[in-house]
Parts: C-alpha cells; structure tokens; sequence
C-alpha cells in the first residue's frame, strides 16, 4: 500500500469504512489503475465517511468509534496522511439532553454555498450541525425536542439517525431518516420537524402504517427534482414525488423489496440502483447471486445486473452505507460487502470489476470525483 | 500522597506523554475522573461519557480491586492510593 493518495483532477476517490478501520481507494474513471492507502484507525468501526471538495478543499471527514474510548469526527486534508484527532469530543449531547454519543452514522457536507457547514447523523437518533467545517458539532435541537422523539425504538443496528438530505436549491429544507423512527422533514433549517413516511409501512408491526415507528433504511434524493426521493424500507421500495408527503411502492419486477442501500442517479432522476437480500431473516443476496438492479423508469421496473459479479453461492451482505456513485459521467458505481469485497462498475453497472477483496466487513463506501 | 493514577499506553498521547499522573486524591472514582476534564480532558472524555458513566470497555482497578466489583464509580479513593485505567477485553 502507498502512503498518501497522489490524486489529480478527474481521478476518483474511493473512501471504504469497516469494522477495522478506513481505507481510501484512488482510480481512474475507468478503473484501470487503482492505490489504495490504510487501515487508517485500525481496529475502530468507521461508520461514517464523506468527501468535501467545497471551496477548493479535498477534504475527508471520518466518524470512528473505538469500541474502548468513544466516537469523534477526524478530517484530513492531505487524503489521510494526517488527521486530526480532537482531544476532547467534538460531537458531544449537551448538558440536560440525558444522552451520551454511541457513534457518528452519516456525515453530509452541506450545500455549495454553505462550505463551512456539515452534518452528523448519530445513535442515540439525532442531528448535529457544523459551521466550522467538521472541526465541531453543535446538536439541532428542534429535532432533539420532538414529541415523538421518546417514543422512537431502535431497529436492528441501534437507534440510529443514518441519512441526511438537504435540498440543493434551499438549505433550510433537510430530511433526516432514523430506524425505528421513519423519515421526518424540515422547512425551517431544523427548528421544526413533520414526519414524511406516509405509505411507508411497517411490516413488523400490527398497525402496518403507524403514525411512526417504520425502520427505513436509506433514501436518496434524484437529480435535479427535489420532491423526487427514492427509499429502500425494511421491507419495501418506494418512490415520492412530492418531498415525502406520499410514497408509492416501487417493488416491480425485484427478487425481494428487503434490503439496504439505494443509489439514485447525479444526473437522470429517472434512474436509480439497489441491491435485494433475500429476507429480514435472511440478509443476502437472493439465491446466490450477487445482483444489483437498475430502473430507467423511476421504479415502474428493474433491471438485474450481473456482468463481472458472482452468480453462484455467492451470499453477501450489503449494508445501508456500503453502495456509492461517484457523481461522474458516466456515473462510476462502488460497493462493499460484509464479506470484504469492494466491486466497482465505470459505466453505470453494466459491467463490474472487483476492486479488493479480504478486508473487514465493510460499513460504508462513499466515491466521489475528484475536482 | 497523591493518587497515582496510571494510563493505558493508548491515553498517554493525550496526557503530554506521561503513563502516569499524580493527583489530589478526590473522594470518589467518579470525582478522581471528573478532575481530569481540567488538565487532561482528552483523557476524560475516553474514559467517561457525556453523563459521566463510565464508558462500557474501560476498567478502573483501584489497588488492584476492578471498581465494578467495589462500589463502581462510587468507590472511594485516597491518598497514596493506586489507581489503574486499562481497556478491558472486547472486540472480535
């Protein structure tokens, strides 16, 4: 492994958390050629990783846990030859919340025009928010004052705040996803909160579509509609249209509506990936092959693709983090497994190509090209 | 005496190097890790939480006793007393 990225416009950064540490990939649009530095952290659970490349900077953000000392949020700017390491938390409850940080989920770089501004997604459910660039975190209490917020259960992975979209075109409207919770929305830059998961429903619950409580897994915004979401459920696909007022199921033509992660697309809000496991029960690939499907149609159908991944005994595990574009064109596609694999597609997933094999069991991938 | 309060070697970075800190004896454990958010609050903050609880991997032995097994966070501490911070087994 080399040292330090060496990366120059155009190239592709590839930021891989597991539960042993970070690795940052570098390649080309066409994956030909690939480096790849770390463990960085090793032996803590890297959960969260994001690339900032606002206002001229090419800037990794890191939440990691050491299961002995506790969660904070590094940054490098070097592509991880240094990182900082705060020495007093820099995501901390304050004083009468009663709570204390189990780990960062998600970190997201606020729009363009707001460089300084990133948010953290944490367990116990809540949203914090920097104006420093990610050197501290101050926690948004609107969402923290909810009413429903003492009622919120854990799902499977704890009770955990794991995805933040913020509306390119007005900042001050966000939405935070948490399982057990649901999808709850922002007007007003986190001061207040309305939940936005009608027609998500609850299969583990005997009130299908509760007031709340549904276990979303991940959303991702479509390009250019902002109303436009698409949501991969504990149990469910679905698409809204208009910010999450209603959702409509757009399981068609998948092996199973279980799963993780869903990936739209940077430029056509038409298209979108995700990838089916077989079950709740059962949390792999459906009949042993590693499949990720595509819509061209907004989810009226899917497509398999299967070029270059294994399509037999092969049962694997991707999780709600784990799958990433680049934001290219053609888009470039990234996944990790629970296995650790890392698989790569440079032409929107008509065609894979594994990038690693034999690391940690993998928790998140984010790629982004670099400017 | 002071408490002599020894450090994991993980910690030491956070406490300008040294494995072990010398300290006025507080009353309690909770107390003797609470004064450390003054001089060394890299060190306090891995240790403890938000709430001051212990953090669930950490081990505190005072004279060789595991807290968890005296009165926890409440186990008194005094002078010339030997206390331990240490990682306790975890992981896989």
């Amino acid at each position: 492994m080399t040292e330090q990225l060496a990366v120059q416009s155009g190239d592709i950064v590839v930021l891989v958390g597991t539960t042993k540490g970070a690795f940052l990939f570098r390649t080309d649009p066409e994956l030909r050629r690939t480096e790849v530095t770390g463990p960085h952290f090793p032996g803590e659970s890297i959960y969260a990783l994001a690339y900032d490349g606002r206002a001229g900077r090419r800037r990794v953000l890191a939440g990691t846990q050491s299961s002995h000392w506790g969660s904070v949020v590094r940054h490098s700017d070097d592509l991880g030859r240094t990182w900082t390491d705060p020495a007093e938390g820099n995501v901390r409850f304050p004083a009468g919340t009663d709570a204390a940080l189990t780990r960062v989920w998600q970190l997201l770089p606020g729009v363009a025009e707001q460089p300084e501004v990133v948010y953290a997604g944490v367990e116990p459910a809540a949203l914090f928010r920097s104006t420093d660039g990610g050197e501290t975190f101050e926690l948004i209490q609107g969402l923290w004052d909810h009413p429903h917020r003492p009622r919120w259960e854990p799902g499977g992975g704890g009770l955990c705040l794991h995805t933040v979209l913020v509306d390119p075109d007005d900042p001050d409207r966000l939405w935070v996803a948490i399982s057990a919770a649901g999808v709850y929305h922002s007007e007003d830059g986190g001061k207040s909160w309305t939940t936005r998961h009608q027609g998500v429903r609850a299969q583990f619950r005997p009130d299908k579509y509760p007031e709340f409580g549904q276990c979303v897994h991940k959303i991702a915004p479509a390009a250019g509609r902002p109303d436009r979401m698409f949501l991969q459920n504990h149990w469910g696909l679905y698409r809204t249209d208009d910010a999450g007022a209603r959702w409509v199921d757009v399981a068609n033509g998948v092996p199973s509506d279980f799963g993780f992660p869903i990936v739209a697309h940077p430029s056509d809000p038409e298209t979108a990936w995700c990838i089916p496991l077989t079950s709740d029960l059962f949390r792999c690939t459906a009949e042993g092959r590693m499949r990720v499907f595509r819509t061209h149609d907004a989810g009226s159908s899917w497509e398999p693709l299967t070029a270059g991944l294994p399509q037999q005994h092969a049962f694997l595990t991707v999780l709600r983090d784990g799958f990433s574009s680049d934001g290219g064109d053609p888009v470039g596609l990234y996944f990790g497994t629970r296995t650790g694999e890392l698989f790569a597609s440079a032409d929107e997933g008509d065609s894979w190509k594994l990038l690693a094999e034999w690391l940690p069991p993998v928790l998140c991938v984010k790629a982004a090209t670099v400017s | 005496m002071p408490v002599r309060l020894h450090l994991p070697g993980a910690l030491r970075q956070y406490a300008g190097g040294a494995s072990v800190l010398e300290l006025a004896g507080g009353a309690t454990v909770s107390e003797l890790l609470g004064a450390l958010g003054g001089d060394h609050p890299g060190v306090h903050q891995r240790v403890v939480d938000e709430l001051g609880a212990l953090r669930p991997h950490v081990n505190v032995f005072v004279n060789g006793e595991n807290i968890r097994h005296l009165d926890g966070m409440a186990t008194s501490v005094g002078e010339g007393d030997e206390v331990w911070l240490l990682p306790a087994i975890s992981g896989g």
